[in-house]
């Protein structure tokens, strides 16, 4: 492989490994938060104890968020030299806040864990909201850079690859920034509560739980479905609003997902299947005829560029159609399962059926599927471009040597982590089981009606 | 043509972080390392590190990805030639900072974690201050040529340079001296008086050692680096000054009999000030000798005061939290003397 082939693979990797915990510490943050808030509102002890075993995993994922995105971060100057010279001049703000997001990040969390003892309820509220805050500030600020790769704006580019007219502000508020900042956000609470659902569903199909346990596990599952159901929601419709944004600003990643080559009006959408590279075809998959003409620009008969129209050796990986199936699959089917969970719980009786408990076991691990599959979509598909029709990947890339044996090395510790993560995740629970939490809670609840 | 002043006040700034890291850095790894060496002592002298090191350590690497970024977005060809000729020194930090970080949440969640912790967390404490001041010396001079159109680190020089190793001396004393004199005062504050006497005597000894050591590098610099010796004759004042601060802070020591640890602690935070400013003085125009210098790395004007105006309202903003973080940690006797 080539020096521009690994300082992918590489980069991929270590955004792979470190979104997994930085997503997961943005959305069970914000179900610690919901859980304080409840509390207080309820005065339902069950609450505080989900409010205090949440944030022990918070604590634990976050430890991991921050140094692999402190590597992320240091990677970017190490394997894309080239691009971050151009990051440098004109989109270096967003990265400049993201620091101070991450500031409040670290410094309220600090508080919330080893202080949260000395604190009165409603400042342990607040600094658990700014923990929220500070990583979602993080992942909205990133979310600029990354849209202005998509959609650069704010500087013009001489012949000669000199940057001049640079406006920072412009090249933050870049045409794609709000809209996929808002997707990235909402996915991200998705994630958070479908991993909540998860593990409740987990220990509600155990049959050895105490009907106290299982009683506190199933408002857990409640409140996480309800965020889950809202939260997909909104993901699919940000997401909508992100497909057509591709139409306006960039038609070959939107033709490259759908296989299209043709422009046309009354497109069609197709689902599934392959693009075979002979034919220029979907095979195999199923076509809705005159849906993605309408999901682009809301008619029938908005025109949408297909592929023939741009040069070949500019047009994305013919498997990126894969990638945006399998996100948009993941997403509608979650939307789907949270739909159900709600209707049984409301409609129906109030239990939900052992089926519908298993099928949420997988609905964490499959939302964060989603997330990865969306982000690989969105930079594959940008490809070969890294900075949209300015500088290409190949130019980005580092020129240094030792590229390959460094993957390696970071892949086998990336691997390690993870093992070591879940283990220490594992054995902490078990130590720590929740009736521990539920009779200490009652305990303290007697000396203090004594 | 008057020479512009913003390239000045941006490699100002990237002191100023540089040095806030490396005295936050100093004494959050030596701390970790102490504790490491303390772990079974009869003292409070381990606990104390640790309970130190606990919240703080997130925030110290906080300031390591600050320092990067304003690298990064003042002087974007930095950034470029950096990267080029760091990558594999600076993935072996990566790599040694991921596991220390990790393994310290990892302990404050499962017991059995601990000892392999206090080992993990103090040796990464001591490899990881002198990897990254291994990187100085590159900048002086006679380890960078260019291959193929770009600039290359020179690897097996690196490794066998005498400066490069006088250097890593030189950070691990001034590890080991700037995190016991800061324990002796969080000691002091916490009323351990055995732990305070056990930092106090750490310090009295290294302190001495930092300042030969430092003064040692200049006599083994590559030759490729007799620009800056004589830069740094030049601003012989500055250093004298530094000197004088460092006579001042550590025979605060002894004063009043068992001495003044908040004393020593200013009055050497001042004095690596000093050293940092007059050592980046020396060290202009060039940022990496001969390649770059500051001027030529500068980025744009209109972003360079973004990112001004950014620093400073993000600092402000932030500022409560940081006094609010202190009160916590550094000033609550029931934090402090929380047994365990």
């Amino acid at each position: 492989m080539d020096t521009v082939t690994l300082s992918r693979a590489f980069f991929g990797t270590s955004l792979a490994f470190h979104i997994i915990f930085a997503t997961l510490g943005i959305g069970i943050s914000f179900m610690v938060f919901l859980s304080e808030v409840m509390h207080q509102l309820k005065k339902d002890n069950d609450y505080a104890i989900m409010a205090k075993r949440w944030t022990k995993s918070v604590a634990i994922l976050l430890g991991v968020a921050i140094p692999s995105g402190t590597i992320v971060a240091v990677q970017l100057s190490l394997l894309w030299p080239g691009f971050m010279k151009i990051v440098g001049e004109v989109i270096s703000v967003p990265f400049q806040v993201e620091i101070f997001a991450f500031f409040l990040e670290a410094l309220a969390l600090s508080i919330y864990v080893y202080a949260a003892d000395r604190l009165p309820p409603n400042m342990r509220i607040l600094s658990v909201f700014l923990v929220f805050l500070g990583a979602i500030g993080s992942a909205i600020l990133i979310t600029s850079a990354n849209t202005w790769m998509n959609t650069p704006a704010g500087f013009d580019m001489a012949a000669d690859g000199t940057i001049y007219n640079v406006d920072p502000w412009k090249a933050f508020f870049n045409p794609s920034f709000l809209q996929t900042s808002y997707h990235v956000s909402v996915s991200a609470l998705m994630v958070g509560a479908f991993a909540v659902a998860s593990v409740a569903a987990y220990r509600l199909l155990k049959r050895d739980s105490p009907p106290q346990a299982k009683s506190l596990h199933y408002k857990a599952l409640t409140l996480s479905l309800v965020v889950a159901f809202f939260m997909s929601l909104l993901t699919a419709l940000s997401g909508h609003g992100s497909g057509q944004n591709l139409q306006q600003h960039n038609p070959e990643k939107l033709a490259a997902a759908e296989g299209l080559f043709e422009t046309q009006r009354y497109a069609p959408l197709a689902i599934g299947g392959y693009v075979d590279p002979e034919t220029h075809k979907v095979k195999y998959g199923i076509e809705i005829p005159y849906l993605l003409s309408f999901i682009a620009g809301n008619r029938f008969d908005t025109e949408v560029k297909g592929l023939y129209e741009f040069p070949e050796e500019t047009w994305p990986p013919f498997y990126v159609h894969t990638l945006f199936n399998v996100m948009v699959g993941i997403g509608t089917l979650l939307l789907l399962l949270a739909g159900l969970g709600l209707y049984y719980r409301w409609k129906k009786k109030r239990h939900y059926p052992k089926w519908l408990l298993r099928s949420f076991i997988f609905s964490g691990p499959l939302a964060m599927l989603g997330i990865e599959f969306g982000w690989i979509f969105s930079c594959s598909g940008r490809q070969p471009w890294t900075i949209y029709g300015y500088q290409t990947t190949a130019e980005a890339a580092t020129r240094a040597a030792h590229v390959g044996f460094l993957l390696i090395l970071f892949a086998i510790v990336y691997a390690v982590l993870s093992v070591l993560v879940t283990i220490v995740m594992i054995s902490y629970f078990k130590r720590h089981p929740v009736m521990d939490d539920i009779e200490q809670f009652s305990k303290s609840q007697v000396v203090k009606g004594g | 043509m008057v020479k512009p002043i913003e390239p000045s006040i941006a490699i100002l700034v990237v002191w100023i972080l540089i040095y806030i890291y490396s005295m936050a850095g100093s004494v959050d790894f030596g701390a970790s390392f102490w504790a490491m060496i303390y772990r079974n002592h009869e003292t409070q002298a381990g606990n104390m590190a640790n309970r130190f090191l606990s919240p703080t350590w997130e925030i110290t690497n906080t300031i390591l990805v600050l320092m990067v970024v304003a690298v990064v977005a003042f002087f974007p060809q930095a950034a470029f030639m950096f990267g080029t000729i760091l990558l594999v020194p600076l993935s072996l930090i990566l790599i040694l900072i991921l596991f220390r970080s990790s393994f310290m949440v990892f302990s404050y969640s499962v017991e059995g974690f601990q000892r392999t912790l206090k080992w993990v967390s103090g040796l990464t404490g001591l490899l990881v201050p002198v990897l990254l001041i291994s990187a100085l010396p590159i900048t002086e001079g006679g380890f960078v040529t260019i291959q193929g159109g770009y600039e290359t680190l020179q690897m097996t020089k690196w490794l066998s340079s005498p400066s490069v190793y006088i250097y890593m001396l030189f950070g691990l004393t001034s590890e080991l001296f700037l995190s016991s004199l800061f324990l002796a005062d969080y000691a002091r504050e916490s009323e351990e008086r055995d732990a305070y006497q056990i930092y106090r005597k750490q310090a009295i000894l290294f302190g001495p050692l930092s300042l030969l050591m430092a003064a040692l590098t200049v006599p083994l610099m590559e030759p490729e680096a007799a620009w800056l010796i004589s830069n740094l004759e030049a601003n012989r004042g500055w250093f004298l000054f530094s000197v004088v601060l460092f006579v001042i802070g550590y025979s605060a020591l002894w004063w009043s009999k068992t001495g003044k640890p908040r004393v020593a602690v200013v009055f050497v935070a001042s004095q690596y000030a000093v050293a940092t400013f007059a050592y980046g003085k020396s060290h202009l125009p060039y940022m990496i000798y001969p390649y770059l210098k500051v001027d030529d790395a500068f980025t744009n004007l209109d972003t360079f005061y973004s990112l001004l105006s950014v620093l400073i309202v993000g600092m402000a903003i932030l500022l409560p939290g940081f006094l609010i973080f202190w009160r916590l940690f550094l000033k609550d006797r029931r934090y402090l003397q929380k047994k365990e």
